[in-house]
C-alpha cells in the first residue's frame, strides 16, 4: 500500500523519520552548514503534544470525566441508560440460556408440528408481557432523556460572555467580540473561560462541516457553513480541557484539536487584557531579523500580527502565539524547537495542512522562530 | 421426493391484463420508485423555498405558456391513451395500430414544446439553487417522457410486424398505457409546483 | 384478481392445448424436456447470457463475498495504522480512502447485494417457481453491480478512491473541496449500483406477489420470504433518495448547479436529509433479511415451527415503515429544536419494540423446541447475543442529549458494528452454512464451522466491545491517528490484535468453503430435515428448479407431508413457463412464459455503465451514451419469435 502515487507518498516517508532529522535536513540544505542552536531545540519538537500542555485539573478529553453542567447531565444519562441496557441484556441472555437448556434431560424430540396449546398460550403471555415491559422501559428512558435535554437547554440565556468560533480546515479561529470592533480579540485553537460562568459559543464554518466537541464540558455541535449555531459552555472548576473536531473534515481531521482553559474571573480578565494588546515589538536583533523575514517571505499573506503590517486572515492570528499552549491545533507542544520545526516543514507534521513549506535560509528560519516565540 | 398431481393448469391463459399480469406489477413497482424520486425532488424544491428569503431566487416566475401547452397536450392525450388501452384489452389489432401511432405523436409533441420550456424558466441551472432545482425537476420529467415515448414507438413498430399478432403484445400495450398515465399525472403535479407555487 | 381474464382465457381454450405439457409425461422424458428448455449454454457464452436465478444468485453471492474480503482488508490496514498512537504506516490521504472504501464497499457492494443475492437464489425455490419474474432484469442487475463495484475499486487502485466517507458530506465532496475526481467516482458508482438494487427489488416484489405456488396464501409465506418482500419495498422507497442526492452532487460538481452551495441559496444540510432518508432505511435493508434468515434457520434446528408467525411478520412490516421516520437520528449534532428532539428520540426508540417482539418470539421458539447445536444455530445464537447489545446501544444513541456525546465517536462505531456484524453478518454466515448444501449439493465441515464460529464470535466481541469505551473516552471516528497522551493506545492495540482473530475466523470460513466444495459430505435433498419448499427439490436444484411445480397446503409443507409433494400439471415443458397466481390467495391464474437466455442484459449494463463512467468527465456522455443504451434495451425487449409468442 505504500506504492501509491500522489503527493503524499513523499510525506508518508518523511513522516516515518522523526521531525528532528527532517528539520535538520532542511536547515542544512538551506545554509550549507549546521546550526547547533536550532538542532538543540529540534530535539523536543519530535515529542508531539504530551503532558506538559495539560496542567492543572486535566483529563484527556473524555465524556466520562464531566466538569460542566452540560456534560454532567449527559454523563448521568449515559450511566442510567447503560445500567438499563446491561440489566436488559442480562435478562434476555438468562431467558435464552434457560430456553436452550431447560429440557436437556428429555431425550426424544416430538414430531415438529406437534405443539402444546397450553404451552403456546403461556408463550403468548410471556412474549406479551416482555413487549409491555419493553414499552414501559422505553417510555421511562424517553422521559429521562427529555429532562436531561431540558436541563441542558436551560443553561442558555444566562451567558456572561460570548465566544465566536469559526471552523477552518484544520484549525479553530476564535474571537471574543467587543462592542468596539477594533478591540475584538482574535486568536486560535485555545479558548479561555471564567470558571462557573455560562459562556455562549457561537459556531460557524467557512469551508466544510466541522464539529465542536469538548467532551468534559458539553456534547458536540456541528459547524455548518451557512448555518450558524450556538452552544452554552460552563466549566465547574479551573483546568484545561481538550476538545477535538468530531465531524470528518478532510486530511487533518485527526489533528484539529482545541484547548479550553477555565480559570478564575481574575485570571481570565488578565488574560483578556493581555490578548487585547498589540504584539510586543522585537526586543533584540534576532527578533528584528525574524520580524523582517516574517513580513517579507510571505508569512504575512496568511497570518496577522496586530501592531505590524502583517494582516493576513487565511491562517491563525499570531499576535500572541507564544501565549498559547500548543501549536497547529494541538498537534505540537509550544516549545521553541517545535515552533522551528513546524515553520521549517509543516507538511511533515501535518500532511495536507494548508500551510505550505516556505524555503527560508537557516538563519532566517531561526530568526522567525525566535521572533514568533517572543510573541507572548 | 415423490409427487402427487393435485391440479391441472393446462387451460390457463398465458397472458392477461392489469393486476393479473406480472409485468403490470413490475410497471407499478417502477412507477412507485420513480414517484419517490419525483417526491424527493419536489420535497427539495420546497425545502429550498422555505430556506430562501425570496422565492424564486433572483428570477421572475417562469413563463406560463410552454408548460401550460404541455399540460394541455398531456391531458388531451389521456383520451387516446385510454382508448388504446380499451382496444388492447379487446385485442382489436386494427384500432390498436391507429391508437399507438396517435400515442407516439402525443408523446413527441410535448418533447418538441419542451425545447421552449427550458428557456421559459427564465433562469439557468447554474445561477442559484432555485435554477438548479427547477432544471432538475424539468430534466427528470423529460427523461421520463423520453423513455416512455421510446417505449411507445418501439411498441408501435412491433404492432405493425408479425410480432404484433401475438396476444401478449396487447398486454404490453395496456401496461404502456398505464405508465403513460403516470407520466401525465406526474406532470400535473410538477406543473403546479414549478409554475403556480412561485405565483402564490 | 382481475375481471378481464374472460377474453384471454376464452381465446386460449378455443385454440386448444399448445406445446408439450407435463401432463402424463413420464418422469425421465419430462426432465429431459425441461432440461433442454431451461438450459444454459456451456462455456463462456453461457456464462454471459444465462438468466438462471441460481447461477446469477450464486455469482452475486461470490462477488459480494469478494468485496467483503476487499473491505475487510481495508479494515485490517486501518487497524494496523491505529494499533499505536502517532503511527506512520499510513498517511491521512490513504487512510481517508481506506475508511471510505471500507464503508462504501461494505454498505453498497457487500451487505445489500449479498442479501439480495440470497433472495435471488432462494425466493423462487422457497415459493415453488422456476425463476424470478423478470429474469433478464435480474441478469442486468448483476452486471450493473459487478461493473459498478469494479469501477470504484479500479479508481481506488489509481489513487482516485473515494475519500470523504461513505456518507460523502458536502461541502467536503462539493466542487470546492472535493479532491480530484474522487467524489465523482463515488457519486456515479453509487447511483449506478443502486440501479441494480432497485431492479432486484422490483423483480422480488413481482415474483413474490405473482409466482407463489398454488395454495401459498399470505399466511403460508415463509417468514424469510416475507422479510425479503418487506426489504424490497424499503429499497423501492429508500434508494431513490440516494440516487437523487448523488445526482445532485455530481451536477454541482460537473455543471455548476448550486444545490448545496449556501452562497447561492443551496444548503449543506439538504444533502444530509436526502442521504439519511436513504441511509437509515439502508441499515434495515441489511437487517430485515438477516432476521429472515434467523426465522428460517431457527425452526429447523429446534425442531418446531417458529412461535408467533403473525407477530414476527407484522414486526417486519412495522420495522419497514418505522425505518423511514428515523433519518434525523443521524443529524442530532446539527442542532434541533427541543420539541423535535423529543419526537425523534421517541420515534428512534420505537423501533426497538418490533425488534424486541422478534427476539422474544425466537426465545419462545427455542424454549418450546429441542435445540440441535449445529453451526447454523450457533450463528443464530451468536446473533442474539450480539444483536441485543447493538440494539440496546441503539436505544442509547436514540437519546438526543446522549447522542451528542457519543455521535461520531468510536462508541457509534461499536454500536453499528454490533448491529451490522452481529445483527446481519452472523445470520448471513449461518445462512451460508444452512443453504450451502442446497446450493452445492455438499455439506460444509461442522468441525471447521465450529472453529469458524468461535473465532469470529470471540474476535468480534473483543474487537468491537472495547470501542464503546474508547468512544466514551473521547476518541472520534475517522481519525488516521491519535496522540500518545490520549491514553487510547492500549485499548487500540488490543482491538487491533483482536481484529486478527476475526480475520483468522473468516479465513477458516473461506477455507471450509473451498475444502467442502470438493470433499464435503454429499447432502441429499433435505439434509437438515427442514420444512420449506427449497428442500423438496434436489441439491443442487436442476435448472428448472422443480420438475413439476409444488402445491402448498400448510405453512410448513415438508413437515406436514414429508414424503409426497403435491404438484400441479399441465405446464409446458418444451418452453420456459412458470405459474402465475393471485396476489393474496395464490390461486393459479396464468401460465407465464419466462424469458430465455440473452446477451442483451450484459450489453445494456455495459452501455449504461459506460454512460455513467463517461459522465464523470463530461456531461455529454449522458447524451451520446443514450444511443447505445437505447439500442441495448430495444434488442433486449424485442421479441424473437420464441415459442411463448405463438400463443
Amino acid at each position: 500500500m505504500a506504492r501509491r502515487t500522489g503527493p503524499f507518498i513523499r510525506l508518508r516517508q518523511w513522516r516515518r523519520s522523526s521531525i528532528a532529522p527532517a528539520f535538520a535536513r532542511s536547515a542544512r540544505t538551506a545554509s550549507g552548514n549546521r546550526l547547533p542552536g536550532v538542532l538543540k531545540w529540534a530535539g523536543p519538537a519530535s515529542t508531539l503534544v504530551s503532558t506538559p500542555v495539560l496542567t492543572g485539573c486535566s483529563d484527556w478529553q473524555s465524556a466520562l470525566h464531566a466538569h460542566g453542567a452540560n456534560a454532567r447531565a449527559i454523563l448521568d444519562l449515559i450511566w442510567s441508560f447503560g445500567a438499563v441496557a446491561a440489566i436488559t441484556w442480562l435478562l434476555v441472555m438468562l431467558a435464552l440460556t434457560m430456553a436452550l437448556f431447560h429440557h436437556r434431560r428429555v431425550r426424544a424430540a416430538p414430531p415438529p408440528l406437534r405443539t402444546d396449546n397450553h404451552q403456546e398460550r403461556r408463550f403468548g403471555r410471556a412474549v406479551g408481557s416482555a413487549v409491555a415491559s419493553t414499552v414501559l422501559v422505553l417510555a421511562a428512558l424517553t422521559i429521562t432523556s427529555f429532562f436531561a435535554g431540558k436541563s441542558i437547554a436551560s443553561l442558555s440565556g444566562k451567558e456572561t460572555l460570548t465566544v465566536r468560533i469559526t471552523g477552518h480546515q484544520w484549525w479553530w479561529e476564535i474571537r471574543y467580540p467587543n462592542d468596539d470592533p477594533s478591540r475584538t480579540i482574535v486568536t486560535a485553537n485555545e479558548i479561555h473561560l471564567p470558571v462557573g460562568e455560562p459562556v455562549k459559543v457561537e459556531l460557524d464554518s467557512t469551508d466544510v462541516i466541522h464539529s465542536f466537541w469538548v467532551p468534559s464540558l458539553a456534547g458536540k455541535r456541528d459547524l455548518i457553513p451557512g448555518r450558524p449555531s450556538e452552544l452554552t459552555l460552563v466549566a465547574d472548576k479551573p483546568g484545561t480541557y481538550r476538545g477535538q473536531c468530531a465531524e470528518f473534515c478532510g486530511y487533518q481531521h485527526a489533528h484539529m484539536a482545541i484547548t479550553v482553559v477555565a480559570e478564575s474571573r481574575k485570571a481570565f480578565d488578565a488574560w483578556r487584557s493581555r490578548q487585547d494588546a498589540v504584539a510586543v515589538a522585537p526586543a533584540g536583533d534576532e527578533e528584528r531579523r525574524g520580524q523582517q523575514a516574517f513580513l517579507s517571505t510571505g508569512c504575512a499573506l496568511c497570518h496577522a500580527v496586530r501592531g505590524t503590517a502583517a494582516s493576513g486572515t487565511i491562517g491563525p492570528d499570531l499576535t500572541h502565539l507564544a501565549s498559547r499552549r500548543a501549536l497547529a491545533a494541538d498537534t505540537l507542544a509550544m516549545t521553541p524547537g517545535a515552533l522551528a520545526a513546524w515553520i521549517a516543514d509543516p507538511q511533515s507534521t501535518k500532511p495536507g495542512a494548508k500551510m505550505p513549506r516556505i524555503d527560508l535560509s537557516a538563519d532566517d528560519l531561526n530568526a522567525v522562530a525566535t521572533y514568533l516565540g517572543s510573541l507572548e | 421426493m415423490k409427487q402427487r398431481p393435485v391440479a391441472d393448469v393446462s387451460h390457463l391463459p398465458t397472458y392477461d391484463f392489469g393486476a393479473a399480469s406480472p409485468m403490470w406489477w413490475g410497471t407499478l413497482a417502477f412507477i412507485a420508485l420513480e414517484a419517490t424520486g419525483f417526491a424527493l425532488g419536489i420535497g427539495t424544491y420546497f425545502y429550498l423555498a422555505v430556506l430562501a428569503t425570496h422565492w424564486p431566487i433572483g428570477a421572475p416566475a417562469p413563463d406560463l405558456l410552454p408548460g401550460t401547452a404541455i399540460l394541455i397536450i398531456l391531458l388531451a392525450s389521456l383520451i387516446p391513451n385510454h382508448l388504446v388501452e380499451l382496444w388492447a384489452r379487446r385485442q382489436d389489432l386494427a384500432k390498436v395500430r391507429i391508437g399507438i401511432v396517435v400515442m407516439s405523436i402525443a408523446g413527441i409533441l410535448p418533447l418538441i414544446v419542451r425545447v421552449w420550456e427550458f428557456p421559459a424558466l427564465r433562469i439557468t441551472w447554474d445561477q442559484n439553487a432555485y435554477g438548479s432545482i427547477v432544471w432538475f425537476l424539468l430534466g427528470l420529467h423529460t427523461s421520463h417522457l423520453l423513455t416512455d415515448v421510446g417505449d411507445t414507438i418501439v411498441l408501435a413498430v412491433l404492432m405493425f410486424t408479425q410480432q404484433g399478432k401475438a396476444g401478449r403484445r396487447f398486454s404490453d400495450v395496456s401496461d404502456n398505457a398505464f405508465y403513460w398515465d403516470f407520466v401525465v399525472v406526474s406532470w400535473v403535479v410538477l406543473y403546479l409546483v414549478i409554475y403556480w407555487f412561485p405565483r402564490m | 384478481m382481475s375481471g378481464t381474464t374472460g377474453t384471454a382465457a376464452g381465446q386460449e381454450q378455443d385454440e386448444g392445448v399448445k406445446g408439450v405439457r407435463d401432463t402424463g409425461l413420464e418422469a425421465a422424458r419430462r426432465r429431459a424436456y425441461l432440461a433442454h428448455a431451461w438450459q444454459t449454454p456451456k462455456g463462456l457464452y453461457g456464462w454471459l447470457v444465462t438468466v438462471d436465478h441460481k447461477l446469477i444468485g450464486r455469482r452475486y453471492i461470490v462477488t459480494a463475498f469478494l468485496f467483503l474480503v476487499l473491505a475487510g482488508l481495508s479494515a485490517l490496514a486501518m487497524r494496523f495504522q491505529l494499533a499505536t498512537p502517532e503511527a506512520g504506516h499510513i498517511g491521512p490521504d490513504f487512510y481517508n480512502q481506506l475508511f471510505t472504501m471500507h464503508g462504501t464497499t461494505m454498505m453498497f457492494l457487500f451487505a445489500v447485494p449479498v442479501m439480495e443475492a440470497f433472495a435471488i437464489y432462494l425466493v423462487p425455490l422457497m415459493i415453488g417457481t422456476r425463476n424470478v419474474a423478470f429474469p433478464r432484469l435480474n441478469a442486468f442487475s448483476y452486471w450493473v453491480y459487478l461493473s459498478g463495484g469494479l469501477m470504484i475499486w479500479i479508481a481506488f487502485a489509481f489513487d482516485t478512491g473515494a475519500d470523504a466517507g461513505w456518507f460523502s458530506y458536502v461541502p467536503l465532496t462539493g466542487p470546492e473541496y472535493g479532491i480530484g475526481k474522487r467524489p465523482d467516482f463515488w457519486a456515479q458508482m453509487v447511483t449506478y449500483t443502486e440501479v441494480s438494487a432497485l431492479a432486484v427489488a422490483v423483480e422480488i416484489i413481482a415474483t413474490v406477489f405473482k409466482q407463489r405456488a398454488p395454495g401459498m396464501t399470505l399466511d403460508r409465506i415463509p417468514i424469510y420470504v416475507w422479510s425479503i418482500l418487506v426489504t424490497a419495498f424499503v429499497i423501492l422507497f429508500a434508494m431513490p433518495a440516494v440516487m437523487v442526492s448523488s445526482t445532485m452532487l455530481i451536477l454541482d460538481r460537473l455543471v455548476g448547479t448550486k444545490f448545496f452551495d449556501p452562497a447561492a441559496g443551496g444548503d449543506a444540510l439538504l444533502w444530509q436529509h436526502l442521504f439519511w432518508f436513504f441511509g437509515h432505511p439502508e441499515v434495515y435493508i441489511i437487517f430485515i433479511p438477516a432476521v429472515g434468515f434467523v426465522s428460517a434457520i431457527l425452526p429447523t434446528f429446534v425442531r418446531r415451527p417458529v412461535f408467533g408467525y403473525l407477530g414476527i411478520v407484522l414486526s417486519l412490516i412495522a420495522i419497514g415503515f418505522l425505518s423511514f421516520g428515523l433519518w434525523v437520528h443521524h443529524m442530532f449534532a446539527t442542532g434541533l429544536p427541543q420539541l423535535g428532539e423529543s419526537f425523534f428520540t421517541a420515534s428512534s426508540m420505537m423501533i426497538a419494540i418490533p425488534s424486541g417482539i422478534q427476539i422474544f418470539c425466537w426465545i419462545a421458539t427455542i424454549w418450546g423446541g429441542r435445540p440441535i447445536f449445529a453451526t447454523p444455530l450457533l450463528f443464530v445464537l451468536g446473533f442474539i447475543f450480539t444483536f441485543v447489545i447493538g440494539g440496546l446501544t441503539g436505544v442509547m444513541v436514540a437519546s438526543v442529549p446522549l447522542d451528542l456525546q457519543v455521535h461520531d465517536t468510536y462508541f457509534v462505531v461499536a454500536h453499528f458494528h454490533y448491529v451490522l456484524i452481529g445483527g446481519a453478518v452472523f445470520p448471513l454466515l449461518g445462512a451460508v452454512y444452512y443453504w450451502f448444501p442446497k446450493i452445492t449439493g455438499r455439506m460444509l465441515s461442522e468441525r471447521l464451522g465450529r472453529w469458524n464460529f468461535w473465532l469470529v464470535f470471540v474476535g468480534f466481541n473483543f474487537t468491537f466491545f472495547p470501542m464503546h469505551i474508547l468512544g466514551l473516552q473521547g476518541m472520534p471516528r475517522r481519525v488516521y491517528t491519535y496522540p500518545p497522551a490520549s491514553g487510547w493506545g492500549e485499548i487500540n492495540l488490543f482491538i487491533s490484535i483482536s481484529s486478527l482473530v476475526v480475520f483468522i475466523g473468516f479465513a477458516l470460513f473461506f477455507l471450509n468453503i473451498l475444502l467442502s466444495l470438493r470433499n464435503g459430505r454429499i447432502a441429499g435433498d433435505n439434509p437438515w430435515g427442514a420444512s420449506t419448499l427449497e428442500w423438496a427439490t434436489t441439491s443442487p436444484p436442476p435448472s428448472y428448479d422443480f420438475s413439476r411445480l409444488p402445491v402448498v397446503a400448510h405453512r410448513e409443507p415438508l413437515w406436514a407431508e414429508p414424503d409426497i409433494l403435491p404438484v400441479v400439471e399441465g405446464l409446458r415443458v418444451d418452453a420456459r413457463e412458470v405459474l402465475g397466481s393471485t396476489v393474496a390467495d395464490a390461486v393459479p391464474q396464468l401460465r407465464v412464459p419466462s424469458a430465455d437466455n440473452s446477451i442483451w442484459p450484459l450489453l445494456s449494463a455495459l452501455a449504461v455503465g459506460g454512460a455513467f463512467l463517461g459522465s464523470i468527465y463530461t456531461p455529454w456522455a449522458v447524451v451520446w451514451g443514450a444511443i447505445p443504451v437505447s439500442i441495448g434495451f430495444i434488442c433486449w425487449f424485442w421479441p424473437k419469435g420464441e415459442p411463448e409468442d405463438e400463443e
